[in-house]
This record gives C-alpha cells, structure tokens and sequence, in this order.
C-alpha cells in the first residue's frame, strides 16, 4: 500500500477525540503549558464531532455557586443515590468545584444562556441544568480549542496508543490514519489525554435498517475510548453500569425539559399512575436507603433513573403499555409549547422530524415513551470508564497516585466519557474534566515524569501492518468470489457489528431480553466474544470508509469484552432498570457496596478483576434551600 | 432522518462532506456532486445541512418509521447570529417557524489566547486551581471549595 507516514514528535500533550472533554483539555494545557506543544488528533472535524455535533438546549451540570443555589457535596448526593451509591465521590466534588467557571468561560466565549429574569440567575430547567440556545455549543468550545493548540488534525482515527518501551506501562502517543488520504500518522507524544468518548451501537438498537443511525447516543460514539485504554492494559470501573434511556419513542428525544421545566408527566396506556405500584416490590430488591417513595416526596432526594426504568418496563411488559408522556396540558401555553419543540431542534432534530412526518402534535396528543437499548458511557446518569487518580486535597490513598485524573497507565489521562466512576458530568462536567487532566498532565511534564520516553521503528511498523490489515484482506481474498458480501475468508465491518450487536443484546441484558442477564448466559456470551474477536483478526475493508468502520468496531469490540466481563463479577442486581442478573436479582449492600476494576493483560488478552473500596462524603447536613425551578 | 441531496442544487463543493461528523457524505467520482453513502449511520444532526451554502441537502424520515410528506427546513447565519427553523406537517396542518441564537458575541471573537495571557504563578501551580479562578467560580471574592472549607470528610464504607 502506497499510504505515506506521517509523524507527528515532540509533542507534550495529545488530545486523543475533541469532543466536551478534549476540547477542556486543549484549551486549558495552553495555560498550563504556554510553551508546550498541545496537538489534537480527532476522526472528525472538531467543529462539528462528537456527542454535542447538533448541539443541546441544557447545560445538566452547573452548581450556581455564585448565585448561592447549591455546594458541589449537595450534587455528589445527588449523583450518589441516583447511581444506588456507586461513585467516584473525590472526582465527582472535584468536578463539581470547578464546573461554574466552565460554564461562565462559555457565556464570555458567546454561548447564549437563558437568564431568569426577576432573580438574575441563569434559567433553570431543574436544580442542576440550565437552559441555553446552543446550537453553536460545539464550534464555540472547539474555537478556544484551537486557538489554544499547536496543530489540529481532524478526520485521523486514532487505533493505538504507543507505549514507551524504556519504562514499562508508560504512554508515549497515538498512532492511527486520516480517513480521507488514508496516510498514516504517528504521534510521539509525552502525554495523551484520551477523550474519544462512549460508545453507542454495541447492544442491537430498536431501530432497524436504515434508521439503524437513530441511537441515542451518536452512532460515531465508538467507545473508543475504552477501546483505546483497554487494549494499552489501563484498569477500567464500573463497566457493567450500562445505562438505558427512557425516552419518546423512535426518535429518542429527548425528556428532561419536558419533566423538569414543561412539567409533564408519565401514564400508562390507559390513562393511569403506574410508578408508584411497583415500588413496594423494587423496595424488597433494592432496600429503603435507596428506594423511599416517601422521602422522596419530603425532600429533593431523586428516585434514582434505573428505578424509574424499572416501573416503566414491568408496566409495559404487564401488558399496560405504551406509556404516554402527558404534553396536552402544558403544550396548551403556546410559550411552553415552543420550548418543548426548540428543545428538540437544539438537540435532537430528527425528534421534531418524526413528529412531522407522524403529524404528531402534542398539543393535542400524548407522545409514545419507550426505554432504548443501553448504552455504555460515563458522562451521563451512568458511570463506566477508566479507574483514574483523583486530586490530593480530595482523594484517599486507594484513589491517589500522583496525577488527577491519570489512569493506571502512566502519563495517559482521561476526560468525559472516558473517566470511570463520574456520572452527571455531563457537556460541561466533561469540559471541566478535560481541564483538570490538562493542568495535571503539565504537572506530570514539569516534574521530569516523561523523561527518556523510547519508541522503537518496530513498534511504529508493527501497529501500521496492523492498522490496514483490514485493506489487505479485502484485497487477497475479495477476488475469490464473484460479487456480492459474502465470503468465507472474511466478514465486513457491518456483519461485525451485528454479530456483537446481537451477542450483547441476547447475552448481556438489552432490550430483546427485557435487560435480563444471569452467569449461565454470560458464560456462553464471553465463549462467543472470543471467537468473534478471532474472526476480527479477519475483518475486510474495501476502501479507507470501511476501514474507519472496521477500527471503530474493534474498539466497540473491547468496550463490549469488558463489559461481559463486569457484570459477571458484580453477583447482585444494582441498578434494576438497567439490567438485571437473573440469578441475583436482588442488591447486595454486605459483599458489593465496591467499585468494580479491571484490567485486561495487553499480552495475555487475560482479565483479572477486583474489588475497590467505597468511599462517601459524610459530615454535610443539607442546608441549601429548595430551589424554586421557574 | 438520513440526509439526501438534490441534484440541481448541488456544486459539488464539499462543505458537507468536511463536517458531518459520521464521515458519510462523500462526492459522487462521476456525478462530482455529495450524496449520502451510509444512510444507515446518520444520526440526523443536521450539520452538513446547516454547512451546505446552496441549501441542497434536505433530509426524509428514516423509512422503517417515519412516514413521507414532511418538512423540516433549517438556515443558520453566524452573521446574524441565529438559526430558523420551519416544521412542516404530513398532514398539512402545523407550519411553524422557530428562531433562535446561536451565539451573543461576533463569530468567532470571543475566545481568548491563552498563549498570550500571564503565566501562572507558582502558588497557583500548586494549588487546585484552574484558569480564570477562583474568580470565575462565584464571580467575587470566594475560595475554591475543600473537605476542610464544607465540613466534610470522606470515609469508607457504608455511610448513609
Ligand atoms: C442526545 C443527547 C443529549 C444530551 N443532552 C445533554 C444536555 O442537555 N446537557 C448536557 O450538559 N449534556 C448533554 N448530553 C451529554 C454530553 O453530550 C456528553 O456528556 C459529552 O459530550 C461527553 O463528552 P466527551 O468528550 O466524553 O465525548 P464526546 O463529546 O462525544 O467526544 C468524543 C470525541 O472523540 C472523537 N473520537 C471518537 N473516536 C475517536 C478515535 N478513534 N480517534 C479520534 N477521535 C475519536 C469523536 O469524534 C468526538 O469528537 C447529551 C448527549 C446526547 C447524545
Ligand atoms: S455542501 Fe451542498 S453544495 Fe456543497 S457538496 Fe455538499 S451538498 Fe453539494
Ligand atoms: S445529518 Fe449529520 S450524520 Fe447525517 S449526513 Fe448530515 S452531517 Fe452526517
């Protein structure tokens, strides 16, 4: 093959994905490292990529500190009992101190945000989320981005890490190629902040055929975050906290608005309350430290989403279903009314696109809800991603060494989807994310840590034969048949990717299987993987398109390995509603109130799994008052 | 919704085909003009039809669910500053047209060089601050938050 190489040396800091998270950090090594070199390598153009390429109507995280509305220990509760207790609480606080300035960095940058205009405070749509016209979120962030760097490589696929091969489970860059010339590009690197985000597409979606593209999370969410630390031997948590979306049907828009600011409200297909009568039942499995219908009332403790889930799906599956989102009241205020639809054209335009062409008008009829297949991220209200050091004034010596948010591997960050164990981050908790990595991987620089830093010709030609391997199959065996997909030396990208999409439904608790999951099923599910990563060994690409389809299923590939593999080890039920193991269906707070880790031997291809421990914030009473929403 | 393009709006200049963020807008070798190659992996996010100079992208509903006959148009102008949206319905009925700010600053204006701005001081290196703060958290003279400052601590176990 004729593809150049190109490289890319003496880089300080790689941005590995500029989405919300890469963008943070970019922006902010500039500050730190004025002098540093800070390149970005993205597979799409940083404008428009990543989760946020439509743009959102809400910024879902945002203390009001200054407005004296609520503390970062009050949102640590908050995400706590919605994850049933299952947090990083040094990430999360530290997160929460710092995500307002984020917030008030984009309003100088231009982001419009909504203002309340009696108090003078930003509009809320709930206590954490405020409401903006964000259509131009992404090329405003990605505009401090790049002034900030060095050097923006759009439309590269990152595939591999590079390893320093003077010191042993050190970074040393990336290497991966531009889906458009094809060449490829090696990027020698002191650090690597890794932003390459979640992953949607590895459980079989509702949609079928061409809507194959309607996910809720963007399809080219290819996990390859976790794709990318996993196979460079980093310890992940978590993993098994897939999340499952409760949202309008088809379309996927979404819901928080239309809970939080419109006000409406969920029915069963016959015009009935149904949550409240599975919570008796849901209280047995879970207990009442996390499931109190009546403090909930009292208070603005949440009834954790999975919970919610979980009512949604029984009602349905008892044959009371389509559950209705309850529009035809407020949409009658023609003010309401118009929130409710930019919400979707902020955000989820193919939402508003179904409704027309379906001539839905909620004014005049309840919308269809539905739960999605899961999805496995850890930015959103759910956890999964890399086990990572927290900051020393927070962190307690099993989440310390050295570097905020540095993952097991050294000199290698994390931010947004990619970190373990933070959920509620959201866009600008995942900005916030990347900056904290940025300030701490200059530290890392600074303090002579990426000193002597070796990578060999070797490694670089190894990873290129492996990076087209995919073009070379193609081009030996495509002959053998007349025409057509079918072939018995190799399989393309697609079939792949419904292999896996199967496998995970029919095995690891997706929607076919009403989320149901117990050890026989993973056993069989995990034999199967392996045989599937071997027929990976023989995915064939006919052109550089395929090929970038073919790197984003092996890195969905490794997210979904790691997945099987945790929620075979946490033997208990935690999140009903997310998924449930069959033969443990119930929360088991004496053997599993842990974090869940991981690590996959980058030789063996072996995992060993631990247990880490729990740690919580006590000592804070509740003092902020209840925030009025309107 | 995946997107499609109309054949005598198209220049064949590859607008789209820079942004979409699912690498799927691709030109045609014979036909030089953009058209949609993987339909099945769009996510319907509109931004190569807000990038597109000649309005020559429109989107149809997803054919397993979404019936023909609708209509949901979109002009986003970063002089002006807005985007304009028009909902039509199957049916004819509902025609709405929505406007809103995309940005309250000259595009592209705003962001700082922060190549160009006084280097940190050590003390601040040392502490947990980021740039801009603590000012930029509460906008006056107050601290980053600790354990210390909030009265908290962090212990292990089960704690609630
Ligand atoms: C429908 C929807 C609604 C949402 N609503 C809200 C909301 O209202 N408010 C809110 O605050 N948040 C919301 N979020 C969540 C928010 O978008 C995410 O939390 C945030 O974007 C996560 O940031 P990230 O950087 O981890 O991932 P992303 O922003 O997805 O960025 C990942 C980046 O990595 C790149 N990449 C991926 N693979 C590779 C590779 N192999 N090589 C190179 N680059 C790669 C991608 O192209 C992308 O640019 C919503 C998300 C969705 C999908
Ligand atoms: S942006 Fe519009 S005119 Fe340009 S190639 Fe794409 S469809 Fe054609
Ligand atoms: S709508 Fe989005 S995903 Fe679909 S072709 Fe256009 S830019 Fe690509």
């Amino acid at each position: 093959m004729s593809y150049s190489t190109i490289i890319e040396d003496n880089i300080d800091i790689l941005v590995v994905g500029a989405g919300l998270g890469g963008t943070g950090a970019a922006f902010e090594a500039r500050y730190w490292g004025q002098d540093k070199k800070i390149v970005i390598a993205e597979k799409a153009n940083i404008m428009r990529s990543g989760a946020v390429a439509q743009g959102l109507y809400a910024i879902n995280c945002y203390m009001g500190t200054r407005f004296g509305e609520n503390n970062p220990e009050d949102h640590v509760r908050y995400a706590r009992i919605d994850l049933m207790g299952m947090v990083r609480e040094d990430l999360l606080f530290d997160m929460a101190r710092h995500v307002d300035s984020a917030v008030h960095n984009f309003e100088e940058w231009g982001l419009p945000i909504m203002r309340n205009e009696k108090k003078g405070s930003y509009l809320r749509e709930g206590r954490w989320q405020i409401m903006i016209h964000g259509e131009s979120y992404k090329p405003i962030v990605a505009d401090a981005a790049k002034k900030s760097s060095d050097k923006v490589f759009n439309r590269i696929c990152v595939t591999h890490l590079l390893m320093d091969e003077s010191k042993e489970n050190r970074v040393a860059g990336a290497v991966g190629f531009n889906v458009r010339t094809g060449n490829y590009h090696v990027f020698k690197s002191k650090t690597v902040i890794c932003g390459a985000g979640g992953a949607s597409n590895i459980f079989k979606p509702r949609s079928v055929g061409e809507g194959a593209g309607r996910v809720w999370y963007a399809p080219w969410s290819s996990g390859s975050a976790y794709g990318l630390m996993i196979e460079a031997g980093a310890k992940m948590t978590q993993m098994e906290n897939r999340i499952v979306l409760a949202r309008f049907k088809d379309g996927y828009g979404p819901v928080g608005a239309y809970f939080l600011h419109l006000k409406t409200y969920t029915q069963n297909g016959y015009g009935e309350e149904y949550e409240s009568k599975w919570f008796p039942a849901l209280q047995q499995m879970v207990g009442k430290e996390y499931l109190d219908p009546e403090v909930s009332h009292r208070t603005h403790r949440p009834i954790p989403t999975c919970l919610r889930n979980h009512a949604i799906i029984n009602e349905v599956n008892a044959g009371r279903g389509p559950i209705h989102m309850v529009t035809m009241e407020a949409f009658q205020d023609p003010h309401l009314e118009e929130i409710g639809w930019h919400n979707f054209l902020g955000m989820t335009v193919g939402q508003a696109v179904l409704w027309a062409a379906t001539d839905v008008d909620p004014k005049y009829e309840n919308p269809e809800l539905t739960t999605s297949e899961p999805y496995v991220m850890g930015s959103h209200a759910t956890g999964c991603g890399a086990w990572c050091s927290g900051p020393e004034d927070l962190s307690p010596p099993e989440y310390f060494w050295g570097y905020n948010r540095m993952t097991t591997v050294e000199g290698l960050f994390g931010a947004g989807d990619a970190v373990g164990g933070t959920p509620h981050a959201f866009s600008s908790g995942s900005f916030t994310e990347g900056r904290l990595a940025a300030k701490a991987a200059c530290k890392y620089i600074d303090d002579g840590k990426a000193e002597g830093i070796r990578v060999s010709d070797a490694q670089i030609n190894r990873r290129r034969e492996q990076v087209y391997k995919p073009l070379e199959t193609y081009s030996v065996y495509s002959n053998e048949v007349v025409a057509g997909t079918v072939n018995p030396n190799f399989i393309n990208p697609r079939q792949g990717l419904d292999r896996l999409q199967k496998m995970m439904d029919e095995y690891c608790g997706g929607f076919g299987v009403n989320y149901m999951t117990n050890d026989k099923l993973l056993n069989i599910g995990l034999k199967k993987m392996s045989i599937l990563g071997e027929d990976l060994e023989k995915v064939a690409a006919s052109d550089i398109h395929e090929l970038l389809r073919a790197w984003e299923l092996k890195h969905r590939f490794l997210t979904s390995e790691s997945v099987f593999h945790h929620t075979l080890f946490r033997k208990e039920t935690r999140w009903p509603g997310y998924y449930y193991r069959g033969d443990v269906m119930k929360l088991d707070d004496k053997d599993w109130h842990v974090l869940t880790v991981s690590r996959r031997d980058p030789k063996s291809g072996e995992y060993t799994m631990e247990k880490a421990p729990l740690y919580h914030l006590v000592g804070d009473v509740e003092k902020a008052a209840p925030v009025d929403h309107h | 919704m995946p997107t499609f393009v109309y054949m005598t709006r198209c220049d064949g200049c590859g607008e789209c085909v820079d942004i979409c963020p699912s690498d799927i807008m691709h030109i045609d070798k014979t036909l030089r003009r953009a058209y949609n190659i993987e339909p099945s992996m769009c996510w319907e996010c509109y931004s190569c039809v807000k990038a597109c100079p000649h309005q020559a992208i429109d989107v149809r509903g997803y054919a397993d669910f979404a019936p023909l006959g609708h209509s949901v148009r979109v002009i986003r102008d970063e002089e002006k500053g807005t985007i304009a949206w028009r909902i039509k319905f199957r049916n004819g009925k509902k025609d709405m047209e929505l406007l809103a700010p995309i940005t309250t600053k000259p595009w592209g204006s705003a962001t700082p060089d922060l190549g160009k701005v006084p280097a940190p001081s050590k003390e601040m290196r040392d502490s947990q601050l980021l740039f801009n703060e603590p000012k930029y958290i509460r906008m006056d003279d107050g601290g980053l938050h600790t354990l210390q400052s909030n009265g908290l601590e962090i212990k292990k176990g089960v704690q609630y």
